[in-house]
């Protein structure tokens, strides 16, 4: 009887009292709505992906023509803004507002595909280095050697010395797009791995993780089952900042007339060849200069905010 | 700490020659190379001269091998013999570069006092804006100050430096024509008139690169600050009746700065190798724009050294802040 007792005064009063059970996600997005410039530049974000995916639907212009007749071509020319051409025409008379959309589809795609390379990267590391303690040692030193490698320099030797190569083998753009890629991705996945292996660290010391253990569970579906999805919020972060910084890595690579192909549009090619006629039309260089900027402030908000929400510590305060 | 300090000094030698060969395998095995860059019309023998004139023709680990005496023997020797006037290294072959056919260090020489002046200045500046932001940010947490000062350090290290450079000679130059939009390298300062244009064509690219690095060390600032207000040592100090401003000013102001201080001086080399964009935005002729234009010429000895010249730095900034760190605060110990 005694026991009894506690475990109804324990019980709701009424019905009214059982609130649905709430999972993990859903007080994370709770916490993410509450940050005022996460969700501005959420919007802001998915205003400029449907711009470069959205958009070309709508706006039917190849961003890559060139009128063929030579006098249409001429008068075509460096047209100011106007209903033919919202925001003006290139010095070869190619739609600028075509031209920013095809830019934006690869500058993201970039920014996208880099990311999953490094996060993948520095998933790995990070947790061999953290599960696997024969790993930890080398794995990293091997990071150490990696943070300590002058990176932007080595991108740039790495983009001159082997674009011809990948080129040929797989068409300019696809080339270069892996090469690009590939490079952001090799360059950049060192902190992710830091953060990952202090999380699997920590984890290892923790009860579940003996429990799963003492019932015979093989490393691979430990670290598949256990760990990874514990190590899921700081690789999350991690991959929101690491949009940002690669996409700004291959802008400035363009920048430097080291990206993709001249008439392959990017938003860093964009501006870089807007460099030339800064003079007269100033507007070529801000246009696709915004879009970088606007991107990266975006995604760098969300990742704040993202930081907040999946911090259990701070949720729910 | 001394022992700390060599056993790291000695860790260091293995990890500078396994970056220095990574280095020289991805420059070497690349295929792109300056032999391809010889004319055709070139008859073979000559090419085979060619090559051979350049040193190209050896087998890659005496290439490495004699890249590394020339690195760390010769060239110290050369920099004695033309300090002191000693002739050590009597005409042993330097590391000549490829282009110039001249010794890489003597234009590396060249191009320094240029990257110093435009970005020490940019950085000392960006040091001393972003510290007293950093102070009163965290000092009135949340108050409009605060809130404007972490949205334009957002904007700070969001817009890239490429951007901001541009819309800088848009505004300044093609606008107000205040500034000029191209660095002068051959200017020399003899009066105060050459002072002035001096200091104009530095302006830019210094406002460029003080906003990022502000941006950044600002925010660390605040957040220290703000580890160091809660902390109960504060709360005694202005129990005994301190005045706020020495409270803030000292107590707090010191214990915050020591990871600052660290960080500080570990952006010192990714400012060398992130000024590359802000050279090249404003064309100074600086150790960036040397490293680009070598780049596009296959210049193997100079991309080798400079890059190489890049890891000793960041290598050597990262112990720096690391010992700082063990003497400005006496609870790190590392042994």
């Amino acid at each position: 009887m005694t026991d009894v007792a506690p475990k109804a005064a324990m019980l709701p009063k009424s019905l009214d009292d059982l609130r649905p059970p709430r999972s993990q996600w859903r007080d994370v997005w709770d916490q993410f709505r509450t940050h005022k410039g996460a969700m501005a530049g959420g919007f802001v974000l998915l205003f400029l992906v449907l711009f470069v995916l959205i958009g070309p639907m709508i706006w039917r212009i190849d961003p890559t023509f060139i009128d063929p007749d030579a006098v249409k071509m001429i008068r075509s020319r460096n047209l100011p803004p106007g209903w033919a051409h919202p925001l003006g025409t290139d010095q070869l008379g190619r739609d600028m507002l075509a031209r920013m959309m095809a830019g934006g589809q690869v500058s993201i795609a970039v920014g996208l595909t880099a990311m999953l390379i490094s996060l993948f990267l520095g998933t790995l590391v990070g947790v061999s280095a953290g599960y696997f303690k024969r790993l930890d040692g080398p794995l990293m030193r091997l990071t150490d050697l990696f943070l300590a490698l002058p990176l932007l320099p080595l991108l740039l030797v790495m983009v001159m010395l082997f674009r011809d190569t990948l080129s040929r083998s797989f068409g300019a753009e696809l080339g270069t797009f892996l090469l690009i890629v590939g490079a952001i991705g090799v360059t950049s996945w060192m902190q992710a791995a830091r953060i990952v292996r202090g999380e699997v660290l920590a984890l290892k010391e923790r009860e579940f993780v003996l429990a799963a253990r003492s019932i015979g569970t093989p490393p691979r579906r430990m670290i598949l089952r256990h760990i990874l999805p514990n190590v899921i919020s700081p690789i999350m972060v991690a991959a929101t900042l690491g949009i940002a910084s690669a996409i700004i890595t291959e802008s400035a690579l363009s920048f430097l007339g080291l990206g993709f192909p001249p008439d392959f549009p990017t938003w860093g090619r964009l501006l870089y060849d807007g460099i030339d006629y800064l003079q007269q039309f100033p507007e070529r260089v801000m246009w696709p200069g915004i879009a970088i900027s606007l991107t990266v402030l975006s995604v760098n908000y969300i990742g704040d905010g993202l930081r907040d929400a999946l911090d259990p510590r701070i949720r729910g305060r | 700490m001394l022992t700390y300090t060599i056993r790291r000094l000695l860790l260091a030698i293995p990890t500078l020659l396994f970056i220095s060969l990574v280095i020289f395998l991805l420059v070497d095995f690349a295929p792109g190379s300056p032999m391809s860059q010889i004319p055709l019309t070139v008859p073979p023998d000559v090419r085979a001269r060619m090559i051979e004139a350049l040193g190209a023709n050896e087998p890659i680990h005496i290439r490495f091998g004699l890249w590394l005496y020339q690195f760390f023997i010769v060239e110290p020797a050369y920099l004695i013999d033309s300090a002191f006037g000693t002739s050590l290294a009597d005409g042993q072959q330097r590391i000549v570069s490829w282009q110039s056919r001249s010794p890489v260090m003597d234009i590396i020489a060249e191009r320094l006092p240029q990257t110093m002046t435009v970005i020490g200045s940019a950085y000392v500046i960006g040091v001393l804006i972003a510290v007293p932001i950093g102070i009163y940010s965290a000092y009135r947490q949340y108050s409009w100050f605060d809130q404007i000062g972490t949205f334009i350090a957002m904007i700070g290290f969001s817009v890239p430096t490429f951007f901001t450079g541009v819309l800088l000679i848009v505004v300044f130059s093609v606008w107000l024509g205040w500034f000029p939009s191209i660095y002068d390298t051959t200017l020399r300062v003899t009066d105060f008139e050459s002072f002035l244009k001096q200091v104009r064509q530095m302006a830019m690219p210094v406002m460029v690169l003080a906003l990022f690095n502000a941006a950044q060390i600002s925010r660390y600032m605040r957040s220290s600050m703000l580890d160091n207000l809660g902390q109960d040592y504060v709360r005694t100090a202005r129990a005994k009746g301190m005045s706020e401003k020495v409270v803030v000013l000292k107590h707090v102001l010191r214990n915050s700065l020591i990871p600052v201080v660290t960080v500080i001086a570990l952006g010192i080399p990714t400012i060398f190798a992130g000024a590359i964009i802000t050279e090249q935005v404003f064309k100074v002729n600086g150790l960036g724009a040397l490293l680009i234009n070598a780049i596009y010429a296959s210049d193997l000895p100079m991309v080798q050294t400079l890059t190489f010249i890049f890891a000793v730095l960041i290598v050597l900034f990262n112990l720096i802040a690391d010992i700082l760190y063990g003497i400005l605060d006496p609870r790190i110990r590392y042994d």
